[in-house]
């Protein structure tokens, strides 16, 4: 296991620090056997389609901070992703009963001349300005492929700027070349606020504080709730989280995450360097992963008693609904298109919901986490049926459009937006969660299962779209094996 | 001081991937980055009037997605390879590969990888759009250029008659499709035969036909110019260049009369076409003349955040129809500094005698900074983007979302464009102001 370096201000990529793959076809036993011992080699394609890059993933984290700033070192295209940013952010605070605000992510602007100039002193005035016009509490700077082809030295800026502003000046490198795991972006952010913001912690504070590493928080009320059972506060991170909340991480009696790809860096970080421990279970989705993580955080926070009430009496309570939900879900399929972690764990949901799950193709694949483990949702699928068919592919939507026509599953549940249309339009039912607590313990597999149900019982609209369009495959391809462009490992 | 951008308002030139896309089973290629297409699509399509990716857009698009060993060593085997597939998997008529920051800076030789195809007889193009070459205003010309450079045949002979129409930036502007289509309707209605390259019907079939046409109309103060030149050059087809917008009764008439006077139309017809649609207009006009009069905190003056095509078309409009006021306008379409006069003198009759002062700049967070300075007498009208919203708020102005990003509308086949697109116009900006303290 290598230990997370927040002194360094670059975080390696998952390659090579998990291992990670983006190219992969086989079973879920196959899968977990090889990570756990030799290791599963990247299978590359001879045909890709756009997929998606770090620096997203980077700057709308580091941007959903309320009081922070971003300054994207880039040619202006690459701020782009700020007007979904900005989307989310606003959706997270009407979530929240917050005002609406707009996120703060600035480009540079990069031009040509600058490729051949460099552009040091573009970057220094835009940080000037951008602090000038907003002064937020801390600036992150986001690298970029231009910044990092022609070799900037953002790191000599900062330390330059360092004397004129007293705030934390940070850099995050998330070059989009660098990596096909758009998820090194989250590590990217999570090194920048660990490497530049988080402070030790002050031993006269005792904190009951828990962190929760999540998206926009939807079940904010309902986790403020069970935590005060176990006499602990969630702070949400990042979104409208403020720079001081983060500067006292450090503090916390635990870090959850609700999402595995998400939460490892700065989990464990956390876990390495100030001993603030975090809960390595497979995520709370569902009901056997809502209570091994519940029962991880009391164990951890010494509140057994509390979780095993809490449990028992909301076990109870959804009894019955769920054994309707099952049976109404009885003898359906599904095909699952998401990131590694909401893959392997919604696999487990829809099979504890009675759904058949036919094959699980996941965005990437992390072969162990940085605690050095194999991802523990991975491990219990693979104990559950190892047989389990799975694929990796960064959203090679091709492999996936083809791989549907021929398992023609009553449903295909997906998260990462772009997927879901195209099984639409091929007149499957979809379900796209845009909501990372949409099957979050107890209350969440209700909901999830009744959205399953509803999709399932009116077609219409994929039904009627796939009468009335092409889709944008030859013939020729949707007649061969779905993975069949994925060349052979080491090719 | 260094021309930063806050709050993005158009994207790099790579953005031109999207004009290849408005184009009907034509599919762009990239050779770029991995993120390159979902940043792009995301903020001039997706998350503008929810356009999503259609037929192949969106993670349809193939794309290299650069690696860190492509930025060391080049990538134009790998590019090769995936433009071979292309051809096996992909069910499309047309292929423009567009390049990226990563292999612009690295060199690869795209055209060389590329003819190779052009000589097999593929239709296929390329464009060096390394988004640090400008604007996806440039990005749309240099597409364009390539197509009419490296695709386009000469026709047999012009067919009298036939226009060709370019006008607003597709996916940039969330009402494209609507506006090639109104504009259309309006070409057809005094007598001409409009061929649209972009949107639903189009296809290579318009493409093909755009040296046969007996003229181009560019509809922009800007964007274009250089297309249109091309194709007087190449093709001789001569050009009458109309830098403003048509929207409502007054600029509608005007551009119709001025079309006929270029390719000499039945004037009769033209002024009885003229007449009905006023007609049309001016009922609905007198209908909702409490609503424009009496409505609780009516706006008097307006300001624009939008581009260039926009701000012209919207103030005379709201000028020379609607009785409203200017206030200073923002144009943030980062056009090219050395054409910032002429277009500037464009706003300075927007009609009954007013004109209005204007501030070219792609920075909308300095734009908005401005605003929060400005002393404003009524409640303002702000037509910009959906970052306006929280300004609107602040200010106790209206706020429409008309220029990207509109990500708070979902727009489908209307457009402002003509008699009807200032109904439309005069309904939006008139439910803004009601909804807002109902």
């Amino acid at each position: 296991m290598a230990i997370i370096d927040i002194k360094r201000n670059e975080v390696p990529i998952r390659e090579n620090r998990l291992g990670a793959v983006t190219g992969y076809v086989g079973t879920i036993g196959d899968l977990h056997e090889r990570a756990t011992n030799c290791g599963v080699g990247n299978r590359e394609r001879c045909f890709t389609q756009a997929s998606a890059c770090s620096s997203g993933c980077c700057q709308n984290q580091l941007g959903s901070i309320s009081d922070a700033l971003v300054v994207n070192h880039a040619p202006v295209g690459c701020a782009a992703d700020s007007v979904a940013g900005n989307v989310n952010f606003k959706s997270g605070a009407r979530l929240r009963g917050l005002d609406y605000t707009n996120v703060q992510i600035i480009s540079t602007n990069l031009e040509e001349r600058d490729t051949v100039f460099g552009a040091t002193d573009k970057l220094r005035d835009t940080i000037l300005q951008a602090y000038e016009r907003y002064k937020p509490k801390a600036i992150f700077v986001t690298a970029s492929c231009v910044s990092g082809i022609i070799g900037e030295d953002i790191q000599s800026v900062l330390n330059e700027l360092k004397e004129e502003l007293d705030i934390p000046l940070v850099p995050a490198f998330c070059e989009g070349f660098k990596t096909k795991v758009w998820a090194s972006g989250f590590d990217a952010a999570f090194h920048a606020v660990l490497h530049g913001i988080v402070a030790p912690p002050r031993s006269d504070v005792k904190s009951n504080k828990v962190n929760f590493v999540n998206f926009r928080g939807s079940a904010r009320k309902e986790i403020i709730n069970t935590f005060s059972k176990l006499g602990v506060e969630p702070v949400f991170l990042l979104q409208h989280s403020t720079v001081e909340e983060i500067r006292r991480i450090s503090e916390a009696r635990a870090t959850v995450s609700i999402c595995g790809t998400l939460g490892s860096y700065l989990g464990n970080g956390l876990e390495q360097h100030y001993g603030v421990p975090y809960v390595n279970t497979e995520q709370p989705h569902g009901i056997s992963g809502y209570k091994n993580w519940l029962r991880s955080l009391g164990t951890l926070l010494e509140a057994e008693d509390a979780v095993e009430a809490h449990i028992a009496a909301e076990e109870a309570r959804i009894a019955p609904e769920l054994e309707e939900i099952r049976a109404r879900l009885k003898g359906k399929t599904a095909v699952i298109g998401m990131g590694p972690s909401f893959g392997h764990n919604y696999t487990r949901v829809l099979r504890e919901l009675g759904v058949e799950v036919l094959w699980a193709a996941t965005w990437h694949f992390d072969q162990n986490y940085d605690h050095g483990e194999v991802p523990e949702s991975t491990k219990r699928l693979a104990e559950a049926d190892e047989s389990l068919q799975v694929s990796v592919g960064d959203q090679q939507n091709y492999e996936i459009v083809n791989l549907l026509g021929k398992l023609k599953p009553d449903i295909y549940v997906t998260r990462h937006g772009g997927s879901s249309v195209w099984a639409t339009k091929m007149g499957i039912a979809s379900y796209m969660i845009t909501d990372e607590y949409a099957a979050f313990g107890f209350n969440g597999i209700l909901n999830f299962g009744n959205v399953i149900i509803d999709k399932l019982t009116n077609r219409s609209l994929a039904r009627k779209l796939a009468e009335r369009i092409k889709l944008p495959y030859s013939d020729w391809w949707i007649a061969q094996d779905s993975f069949s462009l994925l060349n052979a490992e080491g090719f | 001081m260094t021309q930063i951008i806050d709050q993005v308002r158009h994207v790099c030139t790579l953005g031109g991937l999207q004009s290849v896309l408005a184009i009907e089973r034509a599919i762009p290629v990239l050779h770029a980055g991995p993120g390159c297409g979902q940043k792009l699509w995301g903020a001039i399509g997706l998350q503008n009037g929810g356009q999503g990716s259609g037929y192949a857009g969106g993670h349809t698009v193939p794309c290299t997605n650069a690696t860190e060993r492509d930025v060391v060593f080049g990538a134009t085997d790998k590019l090769e390879e995936v433009i071979e597939n292309t051809f096996k998997v992909i069910d499309a008529d047309f292929f423009a590969v567009l390049t990226g920051c990563t292999s612009d800076i690295v060199g690869d030789d795209v055209g060389d990888v590329v003819r190779r195809f052009q000589k097999q007889g593929k239709p296929i193009v390329w464009a060096e759009t390394g988004g640090f070459k400008g604007s996806n205003f440039i990005g749309h010309e240099l597409v364009l250029a390539a197509i009419f450079g490296q695709y386009l045949q000469p026709a047999a002979g012009k067919i009298p008659g036939l226009v060709n129409i370019w006008a607003v930036v597709p996916f940039q502007d969330p009402f494209w499709t609507g506006v090639y289509a109104d504009l259309a309707e309006l070409l057809r209605a005094v007598g001409l035969t409009p061929n649209v390259i972009f949107g639903p019907g189009g296809g290579v079939t318009a493409l093909d036909r755009v040296p046969a046409a007996q003229f181009n109309l560019l509809i922009s103060p800007w964007v274009g110019l250089k297309g249109v030149q091309q194709l007087e050059e190449r093709f001789g087809t001569p050009f009458l260049h109309y830098p403003v917008l048509p929207i409502g009764p007054t600029e509608t008439g005007k551009f119709l009369r001025a079309v006929a006077e270029y390719a000499d139309l039945d004037r009769n017809r033209v002024e009885e076409f003229i007449k009905e649609r006023e007609d049309h207009y001016y009922h609905f006009i007198e209908r909702a003349a409490e609503v424009l009069l009496e409505t609780r905190f009516l706006p008097r003056h307006f300001t624009t955040i939008t581009d260039s095509t926009y701000g012209l078309a919207l103030a005379k409009f709201l000028v020379s129809d609607l009785g409203l006021i200017p206030d200073r306008l923002y144009v943030v379409d980062g056009i090219p500094d050395h054409l910032q006069e002429e277009v500037g003198e464009y706003f300075k009759d927007l009609g009954e005698g007013i004109g209005a002062e204007v501030l070219f700049t792609p920075d909308g967070g300095a734009v908005q900074k401005e605003l929060r300075a400005t002393k404003f007498r009524s409640r303002p009208l702000i037509l910009g983007s959906a970052w306006e919203r929280t300004l609107a708020k602040e200010l106790n102005g209206f706020a429409l979302s008309v220029s990207m990003p509109v990500s708070d509308r979902l727009v489908f086949d209307r457009s402002y464009v003509g008699y009807t697109g200032g109904l439309r116009l005069v309904e939006d900006i008139y439910s803004a102001i009601m909804s807002d303290f109902q």
